[in-house]
């Protein structure tokens, strides 16, 4: 076996019991970064001198790990450019906070993985610097945003990774590279030092090959951040010790199984073979119907997340993006991609004088309706339960043309994701002919992303869908 | 500046943009369009608002708004330099495509 291939957790075991060496380890993953980056586009920016910055970090928690970070963290010493050409061969003179902590408990950052350019996509097709392609099956997409993330773990050229999620950017690309994506609650997770595009909405979390492997990394990078102040002054649970418990009697809700969109498809079948396993389990498994309106004991249809969605963020993108004027840092607003132009307008547009009531600020209130209902949900249940995409992933060029193809390819993500609430995804169905994966979203009231990870872990340790847990 | 359409059986107005209008907003928005973009951008719009108008359906009356999901009011700190999180001159210079004397050069914007 190629030490590449490890898990975060193995690779860590192995480096304490000195079974296994710093050099041996980064000689297998700069082996085969070297034999697939240039096919799948993976990394944008590598750190070759990332084994001597291994061994200096070999007594901190994370030992000295290869890991790789979305470009849009501020990492010093290499390139941030959020895939984007306005930022081409910018040299961030501070560092994230996430990235900070990261290194300081023995990460390393051995390069800056490719992504949506400025995180507005879902595809990998609209960076500025070409996509991404699907480890898993190279005609295929990687999803996005955080595509190139969860294609770095997919293909073992880093042994964890860092992503950050809007709505769906961590859990839709986990899903379609077949690896774990976990979103925490909004604000647990600093986003300081992270290029800005939803600031209301922005999560980063880690993408790892098991539960485990998020769970160990996500204790490393959340908890207040006196940079950025919407993150919360919270303990943060141990997630490890989330892990391996006993989901008897844990409630659990079936979400949008009824949705027009899935009813009969394979997707359907794969999510109640998913409660079925939750149920062998000991669990109470309930199905949720949906609704166009707030009424109890219904989810809300997520068809109005997708309005609000694009309201909030389009707002947001227009202001957080007015920044970039090519002076202090960057190139000029013509070096803008077609994706960028489109949102920032757009955002501009729903922001006008005349338009805000009618556009933004309906949006916030019906923003208001999904947290409301998510409220009464969580009062009676303890996680909720969909699929994380309506399929698998979709061949290259699918986002071609489509201003709301991440929109709608991220449906059944964005009522979480504009609640603020914490997911996560685990492979929940592997195709054998097309090698290509579904995923199962997890989702649980604000701050419990203890019982997201309890869920999940049980899912994952009980199928056989993750291929590193055998 | 919009072509406003009522639907009567709705009472919700609709909103399409012309190339016209795209224009306006790539001026507000500082973002150089050509023409051929404007009628594409135009097109792309009209599909988004279509989502958007969706929202119409939703009864939001007496509803108040979110802008902070998680609940957080008025997070202050106290009034002192951080010397932590600052930058030296020559760091926030680092990325600039042109400086003078330790400036920042801009474009002339008046007419001399």
């Amino acid at each position: 076996m190629k030490l590449n291939q490890l898990t975060l957790k193995q690779t860590i075991t192995k480096l304490r019991a000195k079974e296994i060496s710093l050099k041996e380890l980064y000689a297998d993953v700069f082996k085969e970064i070297e034999k697939i980056n240039s096919k799948l586009n993976i990394y944008l920016a590598i750190d070759k001198k990332a084994i001597e910055k291994a061994e200096k970090n070999i007594d901190k928690p994370l030992s000295g790990v290869p890991i790789a970070v979305k470009d849009n963290f501020l990492t010093m010493g290499l390139s941030t450019t959020a895939s984007a050409k306005v930022l081409q061969g910018f040299m961030p003179p501070y560092e994230s906070t996430v990235t900070k902590r990261l290194k300081q408990n023995g990460g390393v950052v051995v390069g800056k993985t490719n992504m949506d350019a400025w995180a507005h996509g879902s595809s990998t097709e609209t960076s500025d610097f070409g996509r991404s392609l699907n480890p898993r099956n190279p005609k295929n997409l990687p999803g996005g945003s955080s595509g190139g993330s969860a294609a770095a773990v997919a293909a073992d050229i880093c042994v964890g990774a860092l992503g950050s999620e809007t709505a769906g950017s961590i859990r839709q690309p986990s899903a379609w590279c077949g690896v774990v994506g976990l979103k925490p609650t909004y604000g647990r997770v600093s986003r300081a030092g992270v290029v800005a595009m939803g600031s209301s909405l922005d999560s980063p979390g880690p993408i790892g090959k098991t539960v485990e492997d998020c769970a160990m990394i996500f204790n490393h990078i959340a908890g207040h951040d006196k940079y950025d102040a919407t993150t919360a002054v919270k303990p943060v649970p141990d997630l490890t010790k989330a892990l391996n418990k006993n989901i008897k009697s844990m409630k659990i809700g079936i979400c949008y199984i009824d949705h027009q969109k899935l009813k009969k498809t394979l997707v359907d079948k794969s999510l109640q073979k998913a409660a079925q396993v939750f149920e062998n389990l000991g669990a109470c498994v309930d199905l949720i119907p949906l609704s166009n309106e707030l009424k109890e004991n219904k989810i809300l249809n997520p068809d109005f997340a997708i309005g609000v969605y694009t309201v909030v963020q389009r707002g947001e993108v227009s202001s957080n993006l007015a920044r970039y004027d090519g002076i202090r840092y960057g190139n000029n607003r013509s070096f803008f991609g077609d994706e960028a132009k489109r949102r920032i307008m757009l955002g501009t547009f729903t922001l006008s004088k005349g338009y805000a009531d009618k556009y933004y600020v309906n949006a916030q209130k019906v923003r208001s309706l999904y947290i409301q209902n998510y409220r009464q949900l969580f009062s009676k249940f303890d996680v909720l339960i969909s699929p994380t995409s309506p399929g698998f992933a979709l061949p290259i060029g699918a986002s071609k043309d489509n201003p709301m193809f991440g929109e709608l390819e991220d449906m059944l993500l964005e009522p979480s994701s504009i609640s603020g609430l914490p997911g996560i995804n685990v492979p929940m169905y592997h195709d054998e002919k097309t090698n290509l994966y579904l995923g199962l979203n997890i989702v649980a009231n604000h701050w419990e992303e203890e019982k997201i990870v309890t869920v999940a872990h049980a899912f994952e340790q009980n199928t056989t869908w993750n291929p590193w847990v055998k | 500046m919009h072509r406003v359409s009522t639907d009567m059986t709705s009472m919700k107005k609709t909103v399409t943009f012309t190339p016209k209008d795209v224009k306006h907003i790539a001026k507000l928005a500082n973002i150089p369009v050509t023409d051929g973009e404007e009628k594409k951008l135009a097109t792309g719009f009209n599909s988004v608002m279509k989502v958007i108008d969706q929202l119409n359906q939703v009864d939001v009356t007496n509803v108040e708004l979110t802008h902070q999901v998680t609940g957080l009011t008025n997070v202050f700190r106290e009034d002192e330099v951080d010397e932590e999180r600052m930058l030296t001159q020559s760091q926030a210079l680092s990325n600039a495509k042109h400086t003078h004397n330790g400036y920042f050069v801009v474009d002339q914007i008046l007419e001399k």
